[in-house]
């Protein structure tokens, strides 16, 4: 009777293997590394980069252990720090300013494993060190930006089709332009929602009151709100690319804050000051003069000019440009890529009203001649594109195209979106955690868990023999299981995380102590040895299920109403008490059936 | 074998229940006392603000320390010791005027001065709007966590059991929180997290007890027993496991306490009072609740059902 079919031993068997091979990459531990990852969105890692890479290492006289490559980023894995370092000056030095490379450490997970999906946990920043921020977009400021914008392209709007207006004035979180009769009302409004489509309008033809009143429509405000906070996001990766971070984290939460996390950074001012800087456009003149190009390149550029390293599909070179600024980035409402008339790929910039007019006088007066569009960041310039005008460009609208493919047009538009943020931010969380901080709650938080599970194992053991000690190894058991699930799912593990597989672990047992005591009772009411332990799981089974379904209600509550340290504990919480009923019911009944379940006559259990 | 608890007749729980009732009256309302005159020492999660740690190579001046931040005017500090004379925090209220990133690198500049051998261990900076989201999402995870736990029980048992349960485990929330408040702990998330889990470790445990006391009321050699009696005999029965269970988890909760350092020391400080005034609650609150609720043999039998035997 107590004797499980084959295939229940299978089972049990089969989750024990796959949860080893998966805890298994955690015992590796790590090795440094290199990584180099671009540092602008106009550099490409490919193979021809990790050749070149590969051969500014070899020329040191090293070899890495190993290679990773993935879409982003390539990581060269060696022995030691020193090593290290010095394949980091290397490559450094081989591959420029357009690669950030960064010291990294990887896990020395066998290639076998790797290619099985097995990973080691990934470790939170208070365990790694590091430091996290948590900023909020200012939307009031977004808006208020915007506003400001809207004002003026009405008032281009209105001028272009001679419609004549008094006052254009922000109320509040709208924009009220004074008309002058009711003809003129229905003209602008006319105007207005076809050069305006998103935007709501408002008629007032009461007299003395002729106005049109303009506001964002819920759907336009929300809109506003998330590409303000997606260009924010898009402008922090790119200048955490700088900071040469290995594997840093931007993400949304909530509507309007983004979170940062930057593992193994520790100047935290650095870090601030790179977050909170800016990068602009600027659009100046191009000196095509040739005698000017030939006395730059002698290292004596004429008054007023300076050369400029140019980027794009032309490869890269110099130009010569002057260094009067025409027009900059804050001019800039929008970039977007597309398609020109030729269907070729390219970048439609859509300036505001200042932008726009200052453009169209720039572009009338120089046709024929060149202009190069600069994207200055760090303080350096960098051409991006530097077309030739062939007529006036009017309306705001330009459009930038060459021999590009759609994705270098997607580049150059996330480029001169990204340089600048869309609103001011702030930083409401701050957290930073020193490198040796973060061993030392490795250390504290397994020592806890060990010295603690110890004690329990061999009190069990003591205090039930056979049976304890089939409560003790189900025990070790449920820590295989969760450990490995934690490596599957990359939770990432935390303190609170570590606590909580010891608090787990010490509720884990008492699955084990209410079936043990249920299997003493039936002995001790003259049941037979095996209907003991028939009926002893049987009967704990109803307790142990009510027990672990309210102590799991707990836990789902802390998931999803809790944030940082509290989700990390909830995470390991939830998945030991589903890993403790697998392993307290089901693997430890298939113990004592193997132990007990094969004896004819039993006539005692060690209990 | 070795039984610590052989207990051969039922003890009478029942009859002290007027007892056990008073005490536990009397402790839960010095811990309101206590919340409502001293308060909770809010973490910097929840009010906002700025903590340090910083470790320093030699034993650490907290003086000194404490004077050259305030003569920085951020705000009144608080500086103190952690664990060790080289490990010192410091906690800087929330301002309007500086932005966090100015104060913690401008704090350790200035304790540079005084005494190189300084290092920034780990700084915190919290928002004030944070904080109060946080302390409205605890109280939402706390009535869930009560909602949850009531509505299962209800189902599974019986309304008494559900209510008497959420009530024992709510006066060992409202204990450790006045623990909290008397010896001024901080309250962090972490506590909040420790004392979310007691709540659901503590039911664990009336739901053993109940579960004893529904099988009794449905054994056919109890059916001349009294209520009181019933509950008694579940009691005993299932004391011993309650011992060994709590031992066992509160061993893990030492554990945490000595060996895992000053980051794990709130957690199980609240998990050490929240387990041990478990086991006096799920036993001497919830069922002497029960009974004062006027549990019946009829509310557990009426529904004619059979109790589901689990397949192993």
């Amino acid at each position: 009777m107590n004797r499980y079919p084959l295939w229940k031993y299978f089972v049990i068997v089969v989750s024990l293997v796959v949860a080893a091979l998966y805890t298994l990459p955690n015992l590796f531990g790590e090795s440094p590394a290199v990584q180099i990852s671009t540092a602008r969105s106009s550099a490409k890692v490919d193979d021809a980069l990790q050749a070149r890479a590969l051969a500014a290492i070899k020329q040191v006289g090293l070899t890495p252990d190993a290679t990773l490559a993935d879409a982003n980023s390539v990581k060269f894995r060696f022995k030691d720090t020193d090593a290290q370092l010095k394949a980091k000056d290397a490559v450094q030095a081989a591959l420029g300013d357009d690669y950030s490379v960064a010291l990294n450490l990887l896990p020395q997970t066998p290639q076998w494993l790797i290619s099985l999906h097995a990973k080691p946990m990934s470790l939170g920043l208070d365990l790694r060190g590091g430091v996290h921020f948590l900023l909020e977009v200012d939307m009031n400021a977004a808006l208020s930006k915007q506003l400001d914008k809207t004002a003026g392209d009405i008032k281009r709007e209105l001028r272009d089709r001679k419609i004549r207006y008094g006052k254009i004035a922000r109320v509040r979180d709208s924009v009220v332009v004074q008309l002058r009769d009711a003809q003129t009302v229905d003209d602008a409004a006319n105007a207005l929602r076809t050069a305006l489509p998103t935007l709501a309008l408002e008629q007032s033809k009461a007299a003395d009151n002729y106005t049109v009143t303009v506001t964002f429509t819920p759907q336009g405000l929300q809109q506003l709100k998330s590409d303000a906070v997606k260009q924010n996001i898009t402008t922090l990766h790119n200048r955490v690319n700088e900071l040469g971070v290995s594997e840093p984290v931007i993400q949304q939460q909530g509507e309007g804050r983004i979170v940062v996390e930057l593992p193994g950074v520790q100047d935290t001012a650095k870090a601030k000051d790179i977050l909170g800087r800016t990068a602009t456009l600027e659009v100046r003149m191009v000196d095509s003069d040739p005698n000017h190009i030939d006395a730059a390149l002698k290292g004596n550029p004429p008054e007023g000019t300076e050369l400029m390293p140019e980027q794009g599909s032309r490869g890269s070179g110099v130009l010569l440009v002057k260094k009067d600024v025409e027009l900059t980035g804050d001019n800039i409402n929008d970039a977007q890529a597309g398609f020109d008339d030729h269907s070729q790929p390219a970048v439609h910039l859509n300036l505001d009203s200042a932008g726009s007019s200052i453009f169209g006088t720039l572009t009338r007066e120089n046709v024929g001649k060149r202009m190069a569009m600069i994207l200055v960041e760090k303080g350096k310039g960098e051409v991006v594109t530097a077309p030739t005008i062939n007529s006036e460009i009017t309306g705001g609208r330009v459009q930038i195209s060459g021999a590009m493919t759609s994705q270098e047009a997607n580049d150059t538009a996330l480029l001169l979106r990204a340089g600048s943020l869309a609103a001011p931010m702030n930083i409401i969380e701050e957290r930073t955690i020193g490198p040796s901080l973060g061993k030392d709650n490795i250390e504290k938080g397994f020592h806890s868990t060990l010295y603690g599970f110890l004690a329990v194992a061999v009190f069990m053991m003591v205090y039930y023999r056979v049976f304890g000690v089939v409560s003790a190894v189900s025990l070790a058991c449920n820590l295989l299981f969760l450990l490995a699930l934690l490596s599957m799912l990359g939770v990432s593990l935390t303190l609170p995380g570590i606590a909580a597989i010891a608090l787990t672990l010490g509720m884990a047992i008492d699955s084990n102590v209410l079936i043990n005591e249920r299997v003493r009772e039936e002995m001790r009411n003259g049941m037979t040895p095996h209907m003991s332990i028939q009926n002893g799981y049987a009967h704990a089974f109803a307790t142990i299920l009510d027990s672990n379904v309210t102590t799991l209600i707990a836990g789902l509550a802390l998931l999803i109403f809790g944030s940082g340290a509290v989700r990390g504990f909830a995470w390991v919480h939830c998945i030991g008490i589903v890993t403790s009923m697998y392993s307290a019911v089901f693997v430890s009944r298939g113990l004592i059936n193997l132990i007990y379940g094969y004896r004819r006559r039993l006539s005692s259990l060690a209990v | 074998m070795i039984e610590f608890f052989h207990v051969k007749r039922d003890i009478p729980f029942m009859s002290y229940g007027k007892l056990t009732t008073a005490i536990s009256l009397v402790t839960f309302l010095v811990a309101v006392v206590f919340l409502g005159y001293k308060g909770l020492n809010f973490g910097v999660e929840f009010t906002g603000g700025t903590v340090m740690e910083l470790q320093y190579g030699q034993s650490a001046d907290l003086n000194q320390i404490r004077d050259s931040v305030s003569a920085m005017k951020y705000g009144d500090p608080q500086v103190q010791a952690l664990g060790t004379t080289r490990d010192v925090m410091v906690r800087l209220p929330a301002t309007k005027l500086h932005t966090a990133a100015q104060i913690s690198d401008a704090v350790l500049a200035t304790l540079k001065k005084d005494r190189p051998d300084v290092q920034m261990r780990r700084v915190e900076f919290i928002g004030p709007s944070v904080g109060d989201e946080l302390v409205s999402h605890g109280i939402t995870a706390l009535v869930l966590v009560c909602v949850g736990i009531v509505a299962y029980l209800a189902v599974r048992f019986e309304w008494r059991f559900a209510v008497s349960a959420i009530l024992a485990n709510m006066h060992d929330v409202v204990i450790i929180l006045g623990f909290f408040a008397f010896f001024q702990w901080e309250f962090t998330l972490t506590v909040l997290a420790a004392v979310l889990a007691v709540l659901g470790y503590s039911v664990n445990e009336s739901v053993v007890v109940f579960d004893r006391i529904r099988e009794n009321f449905r054994k056919p050699q109890m059916r001349g027993r009294e209520v009181p009696q019933i509950i008694d005999n579940a009691i005993t029965a299932t004391m011993s496991r309650t011992i060994i269970t709590h031992g066992s988890t509160e061993v893990m909760v030492l554990s945490m306490l000595v060996f895992g350092g000053p980051a794990l020391h709130g957690f199980a400080t609240a998990l050490t009072i929240g387990i041990l005034f478990g086991i006096y609650s799920s036993v001497l609150v919830a069922s002497p609740l029960l009974l004062m609720f006027g549990v019946t043999r009829e509310n557990m039998i009426k529904p004619v059902k059979v109790k589901q035997e689990a397949v192993v």
